[in-house]
């Protein structure tokens, strides 16, 4: 497993309640939810045609993209609609708050500039970044 | 092959010409016209006079039909004369025509009472469709015109005209309107109705003349008083057109004689609707008109057996908001009249009943139940087992029970002559699911359309997939239907989204429901509601239009298109200091600038110093203007200064969808009024104000609202009709939508022909709304919600 690092990202009281904000954290822009009870975190572009998914609008504990309409699970990253969507995801992060603070773990590999990064690390994020439904079909498969 | 002459384009003639095609297509047809036009729905020119319809929309047959029915049409000629024994008519430009069957179809005319001075400029009549367009080429805001007659048609084009803006004045010889279709009880609150629209009405008084030199300057009445007129119509009945039957030697008592069989007394000539007379009656209305074609056709066509037996005479008042309705023997000699009436409600029915059957029936101010009645008259039916529910029908168990409970043979379609049972076999057999699939197949609706809700019922218990489009549910979430769901918020006082999907949805909400119910809410508290930004679009999270690569666009308010040198000074500086890649002139008046970050839309906003232009949001959006008066030399109207106000007047407000508005100063409608939501139309005297226009994914020409006088007459309307939209719209139906949905007359009759009390609450919710809404870029110098504009950096430094 690549390593990662936690980040503290943002104030919880700077992501309104049920909204997304964009993050950037190095060279990463993530989209990070209040979703009440929890906060989620997302690469902020959409599998589709790169639209500000913090821009979105939240349901239940997805987001719409604003562009298109394409809805991602903030959960696992997965599309999950439109049908011919399915198979593509963004990333999601892990979170945790402590005294009113969002961290994100990252993976250490994408702070780094693209052009900064090994061959090596490129191909173990490609693995990490894999959708879940094709991770859960390579397990059946294993 | 033998040879048809049929003499008259009308309803009548036409209408039996197709049976006659349908039975045997073997003759070779003539058709004589002596108006100019094709075949066209006569009983719908008061709606083209209203402004409701255009010509072209009550055309019955076009060139096409008569083309591929290999029809000889030949319009604009009057047949002066019939030689029966040669087997000829002989047309008014000479040309002798042979036939081997002749059918008349003329119709009747205008009945010109003896009033000196009738030929005078400015008097017409209102029978054809040039009467009509002489009409309405006359009519202007202010214009004061006399009717002739307060009969069905005297009262329709009354009623038109005043659409038009004029004040009307209806001169009548009995002591009641209508008197023909309504007692003396009826008839006055016929008369409170009319004059609660703002008619004049002046009865038991006849014309005596037309006065004026040269054109028409008043009339003067029998009671020695005189009115100042500047357009006279007369309406004082019709005459049937026997002219050609004398000639021909046919029986002509006051129309042409015929017998059930629809026979004359000449073996080779026939005749058909308001020019016969049968069993001694004399027809003017429609619904007979196609009972004696059907019966006539299969007489003609060598099937002789089906008989006619006359026909209830039956009449409906096609003026909207003023429900009229009679039918049958109505008079109380040997009958019992049952009554009901309350004068508040304006409310008066009565039914007389002989020997256990509905002998007649008068409707005043409600006329919901007139298919019951008509049902009764027609079947002839016994009910004396029903008379404890003569006046108001027994609850019915669910909402199909009424359809449920008509005989398969019960006409449906007065007009076109559909009953139950031929529209139950249309929907099964041709898959009919919506109400403009039954009207392209049976035709049924398309005439006067009063059966309309009638079909919509059948629909609803017979068509498998029927879904009424109103009662469609937002989404998932919230399973109501919308007009349902306004009545939920405010019976419930419910001011928040979130509120709302927790009580009445699932909890969670998406894209579609919430940016619905925030408009919802916003509305119905005007704007004192609790503003959830998260249940908002982005756009209305920014106040800016989100672009493909996730910038925005910037459109700043420029009211009327009007701007100034130092306004486009600012503009070229902002796009100069943010390095706006594109600056384009939209084709609403205003300037776009594209491709501007999030993060510097405060500061866009405040270099700019001007307002929002909401482009960005379902709400108002601009008015399109030109020059007007100001500079046009074509201009009636100032439509630039009009067109600004009403920007200001609407500007910040939400709407269902976007709204966009034009004003122009003359008719040539440069700005494009007629194909905006709200279009104000400058004419001589006065504005016409026009809604439901679309030029987009749609293209609608707008309705005529009113016509009315004054520019602050034109910026009231359309702040009613602007509220009315709000509040009973759908949300993302756009007005053409809207107006189309509900029908003109139905929102005239609750906009600008609402009483006075609802029109104010319609003005004084709009205000208040207004006084609630702000400019949204002044969120710029006070955001509203945190970091609304700028994306947050973490916490800490990571760069590895």
């Amino acid at each position: 497993m690549s390593e990662t690092r936690w980040v503290r990202a943002a104030c919880t009281e700077h992501v309104p309640l049920r909204e997304g904000r964009e993050v950037l954290i190095g060279p990463l822009s993530l989209a990070l939810f209040n979703l009440g009870h929890q906060y989620l975190a997302v690469d902020n572009q959409c599998p589709h045609k790169g639209g500000p998914l913090a821009d979105g609008i939240v349901t239940g504990t997805s987001v719409v993209c604003p562009l298109h309409s394409w809805r991602i699970s903030l959960e696992t990253g997965d599309v999950d609609r439109p049908a011919s969507g399915r198979g593509l995801c963004v990333r999601a992060y892990p979170t945790r708050v402590e005294d009113g603070v969002v961290s994100v773990e990252v993976p250490v590999a994408l702070l780094a500039r693209p052009a900064e990064r090994a061959e090596g690390a490129a191909a173990e994020l490609q693995e990490s970044h894999a959708c879940t439904a094709s991770k859960a079909s390579k397990e059946e498969a294993a | 092959m033998k040879r048809l002459v049929v003499v008259g384009n009308g309803m009548a003639g036409m209408a039996c010409l197709e049976q006659i095609l349908k039975h045997q297509p073997r003759y070779q047809v003539t058709v004589f016209g002596d108006e100019t036009h094709v075949n066209y729905n006569r009983i719908m020119l008061s709606s083209v006079l209203a402004g409701e319809k255009a010509a072209d929309d009550i055309v019955i047959n076009p060139v096409e039909w008569y083309q591929r029915q290999s029809i000889d049409l030949r319009v604009g000629v009057r047949i002066v004369d019939v030689d029966a024994e040669a087997k000829t008519v002989t047309g008014a430009d000479g040309s002798v025509t042979p036939y081997d069957t002749l059918l008349l179809a003329t119709g009747s005319s205008a009945f010109m009472p003896p009033i000196e001075g009738l030929h005078t400029d400015g008097v017409l009549a209102f029978r054809t469709l040039d009467d009509t367009r002489e009409m309405l080429r006359r009519a202007r805001p202010g214009l004061k015109a006399v009717v002739i007659g307060g009969g069905l048609l005297g009262l329709e084009a009354a009623r038109g005209l005043q659409v038009q803006g004029c004040h009307v004045t209806v001169v009548h010889l009995a002591s009641t309107l209508m008197e023909r279709q309504l007692d003396p009880d009826g008839g006055q609150y016929l008369v409170g109705k009319i004059q609660d629209m703002g008619m004049q009405v002046l009865l038991g008084r006849t014309t005596t003349a037309i006065l004026g030199d040269g054109h028409v300057e008043g009339v003067a009445l029998s009671d020695d008083t005189c009115l100042d007129a500047e357009l006279v119509v007369v309406a004082a009945g019709i005459r049937p057109n026997v002219e050609l039957g004398l000639k021909a030697g046919l029986d002509v008592t006051r129309g042409i004689v015929v017998n059930d069989y629809m026979e004359t007394s000449d073996p080779d000539i026939f005749a058909v609707g308001e020019c016969v007379e049968h069993r001694g009656v004399c027809y003017g209305l429609v619904a007979p008109l196609f009972e004696q074609g059907k019966v006539l056709a299969a007489t003609m066509t060598g099937n002789r057996g089906p008989t006619y037996t006359g026909t209830v005479p039956a009449a409906k008042l096609k003026i909207m908001g003023v429900d009229v309705f009679s039918a049958g023997d109505w008079s109380e000699q040997h009958a019992e009249p049952v009554r009901f009436e309350d004068r508040a409600l304006g409310i008066y029915k009565k039914l007389t009943v002989r020997d256990g059957k509905l002998a007649g029936v008068i409707l005043v101010g409600d006329t919901s139940d007139s298919h019951r009645y008509m049902d009764w008259l027609r079947t002839d039916a016994d009910i004396s087992g029903q008379r404890r529910h003569l006046l108001f029908p027994p609850p019915s168990a669910d909402g199909g029970l009424d359809v449920a409970s008509m005989a398969d043979t019960a006409t449906v379609c007065g007009c076109v002559g559909g009953s139950k049972g031929t529209i139950i076999a249309a929907i099964h057999e041709q898959g009919v699911n919506t109400m403009s699939q039954l009207k392209e197949c049976t035709r049924a609706s398309t005439s006067c359309g009063s059966c309309t809700a009638l079909c919509q019922d059948l629909l609803r218990a017979v068509a498998p997939e029927f879904e009424d489009e109103r009662k469609k549910v937002i989404c998932a979430c919230l399973p109501y239907a919308e007009d349902r769901l306004r009545e939920i918020l405010r019976s419930q006082r419910l001011k928040s989204v979130q509120e709302v999907l927790e009580i009445y949805g699932n909890g969670l909400g998406c894209e579609v429901c919430k940016p619905a119910l925030s408009y919802m809410l916003d509305m119905l508290w005007c704007g004192d509601h609790d503003e959830d930004r998260s249940a908002r679009y982005i756009n209305d999270r920014v106040h800016a239009n989100i672009q493909k690569d996730g910038s925005f666009s910037v459109i700043p308010r420029i009211r009327g298109g009007v701007t100034s040198p130092d306004e486009l000074r600012r503009i070229a500086d902002v796009a100069d200091k943010y390095h706006v890649p594109m600056v384009k002139i939209t084709g609403s008046q205003r300037i776009d600038l594209l491709g501007i970050k999030k993060a510097d839309l405060p500061k866009v906003w405040a270099d700019l110093g001007m307002p929002s232009g909401q482009a960005y949001t379902k709400g108002v959006r601009m008015v399109k203007t030109c020059v007007g008066t100001e500079f046009c030399r074509f201009g009636t109207q100032d439509s630039t200064a009009a067109g600004v106000e009403m920007e200001r007047r609407f500007e910040q407000l939400f709407t269902p969808h976007k709204v966009k508005m034009a004003t122009v100063g003359c008719p040539r409608n440069c700005a494009e009024a007629t194909v905006k939501d709200i279009g104000l139309i400058g004419i001589e005297g006065g504005w016409q104000v026009v809604v439901g226009g679309a030029a987009g994914k749609s293209v609608r020409k707008a309705d005529l609202l009113v016509t009315v006088e004054t520019t602050e007459q034109a910026l009231e309307a359309s702040e009613v009709f602007f509220q009315y939209y709000r509040e009973q719209a759908n949300y993302l139906e756009r007005t053409y939508d809207f107006v189309e949905r509900l029908g003109i007359e139905k929102v005239r009759k609750e906009t600008v022909y609402a009483p006075e009390a609802v029109q104010q609450g319609l003005i004084e919710r709009l205000r208040k709304s207004k006084a609630k809404a702000t400019d949204a870029w002044l969120e710029g110098r006070e955001p509203r919600t945190a970091a609304q504009f700028e994306p947050l950096h973490a916490m800490e430094t990571v760069t590895i």
